[in-house]
């Protein structure tokens, strides 16, 4: 699996933190999405595809 | 569980979608929409897409091939037109009639309008994205617009349209904008906020009539007799649940889809998004939350408690949204509506800062903040999923 974000669509809504804090982090000025782990292990994938899936700016993309 | 049906194509019936392939369900999907394109992002829409920042195409939810590999069923264009619960079956404006084994009700909320008002050039409401581009083509620099509803919608529209050098007057029928909802203090700071960036705000402004002239709107009329000019008029005074097509069904109301806290409407038929009013547990009580994160959240809530009706779990989030205007990004978790207390912990509409938390009962149940960064609210949300006590929450030494 490999975790791409689009950090100009990013409302900084922190839903996938809340969710994959392993790969997911937020800045701490704005809260945009910062990408702790491009490619996390499989005992995390559930977890990431659910964080794109509430992502509320359809910002996170999977490639797998 | 073979054929399961999802009427309404937006963010909750997508996910609801996905979540179900996600899970493995390899049963027929039909998604079924009103709207003639792909699923689209809403929230844009009174922000990047009105001020011409964003194209249409960039609010695409999923790309058409993300879309193709899920294999639905797709039906856009056709609303649904009727059900019939006791037969399973979905009757759809064409005329076609779907039967299902489980149904997703997902059809979400529309603009509510004016009387009168349809057909003139110049009246808006901002639900869709053809509602966001005819009134992107009208905001002109110097072209006077005027907003019926101070509320997060109209808020948006007003900052986006002054940045586009429009002249904006912000309408609000009770005494401060949003009190109701968040509480007078973040009202005064919304006040603020666009006095500041030069909107005029009118309160206990209600409107009895839209002036128009031979078909197009000539301004606002008000109870006191003022007649408020206008190039433009946007009506931002709330949504309706998308529910006549279940008339006779027993499920909905004025008020949505009646759900418990797995989000059931009846067997094998669910309820997700705007239109669906859901038990949340968490807080106690039945609630309908018209926030593009809970579309998401309950869409996949759905899917799991419908393909697994021997393990289904409560749907019980802490709600959030979060608004942008101007610079200044508001965002909320919690219960706001309804608040026995709405408590100040820091406010400077000078540097645009606010932060109030929400009592009901002895307990916290919401909080708000703008211009905090996003970090600071965690502990509030934490606080606030743990049902924490009110002087507890609010004795925490991070607690401001």
């Amino acid at each position: 699996m490999k975790v791409t974000v689009a950090t100009d669509k990013c409302v900084a809504a922190g839903q996938c933190v809340l969710l994959t804090p392993q790969v997911f982090d937020q800045r701490e000025e704005d809260g945009v999405v910062v990408l702790l782990d491009e490619t996390p292990g499989p005992e995390l994938h559930d977890a990431v595809r659910e964080s794109a899936m509430v992502c509320p700016a359809a910002a996170i993309h999977l490639a797998e | 569980m073979h054929r399961i049906i999802v009427v309404g194509a937006s963010a909750g019936g997508l996910s609801v979608a996905e979540a179900l392939r996600r899970a493995g369900h390899e049963g027929t999907i039909t998604l079924v929409g009103d709207e003639p394109r792909m699923p689209y992002d809403r929230p844009p829409l009174s922000k990047q897409l009105l001020s011409g920042k964003w194209t249409p195409s960039r609010l695409a939810l999923r790309s058409e091939a993300d879309i193709r590999a899920l294999g639905l069923e797709l039906r856009l264009a056709v609303p649904a037109s009727a059900l019939d619960l006791a037969r399973q079956v979905v009757t759809l404006a064409d005329d076609t009639r779907v039967p299902y084994d489980a149904l997703v009700i997902a059809t979400g909320v529309r603009a509510r309008r004016l009387p009168g008002t349809d057909g003139v050039t110049g009246v808006h409401t901002l639900r869709s994205l053809p509602d966001a581009l005819a009134l992107r083509d009208r905001l002109r620099p110097g072209r006077h617009l005027v907003i019926v509803g101070a509320g997060f919608v109209g808020a948006e529209v007003a900052a986006t349209a002054c940045g586009l050098g429009v002249r904006v007057t912000l309408l609000e029928s009770g005494p401060m904008p949003l009190a109701l909802a968040v509480g007078e203090e973040a009202g005064r700071f919304l006040t603020s906020l666009h006095q500041q960036h030069g909107v005029d705000i009118h309160t206990d402004a209600a409107v009895t009539e839209i002036v128009h002239a031979g078909g197009t709107v000539a301004g606002v009329r008000l109870a006191d007799g003022t007649l408020v000019p206008a190039d433009d008029v946007l009506v931002a005074i709330g949504s309706t649940p998308n529910t006549e097509w279940l008339a006779g069904s027993g499920l909905a109301d004025r008020d949505g889809v009646g759900c418990d806290e797995y989000c059931a409407a009846a067997d094998g038929v669910y309820g997700v998004g705007d239109v669906a009013r859901w038990y949340n547990p968490l807080f106690g009580t039945a609630m309908r939350v018209e926030h593009r994160t809970n579309a998401a959240e309950q869409g996949l809530a759905v899917a799991r408690n419908l393909l697994t009706p021997g393990a289904r779990r409560p749907f019980a989030p802490v709600p959030y949204f979060w608004s942008e205007q101007y610079d200044t990004r508001f965002q909320a978790y919690g219960c706001l509506r309804d608040h026995d207390e709405a408590l100040v912990l820091d406010a400077a509409s000078a540097d645009r800062r606010l932060l109030v938390a929400y009592r009901k009962d002895d307990r916290l149940v919401g909080v708000l903040a703008a211009g905090k960064t996003p970090k600071t609210l965690r502990p509030w949300r934490a606080r606030i999923a743990a049902r924490a006590p009110w002087t507890a929450a609010l004795s925490h030494p991070t607690a401001a």
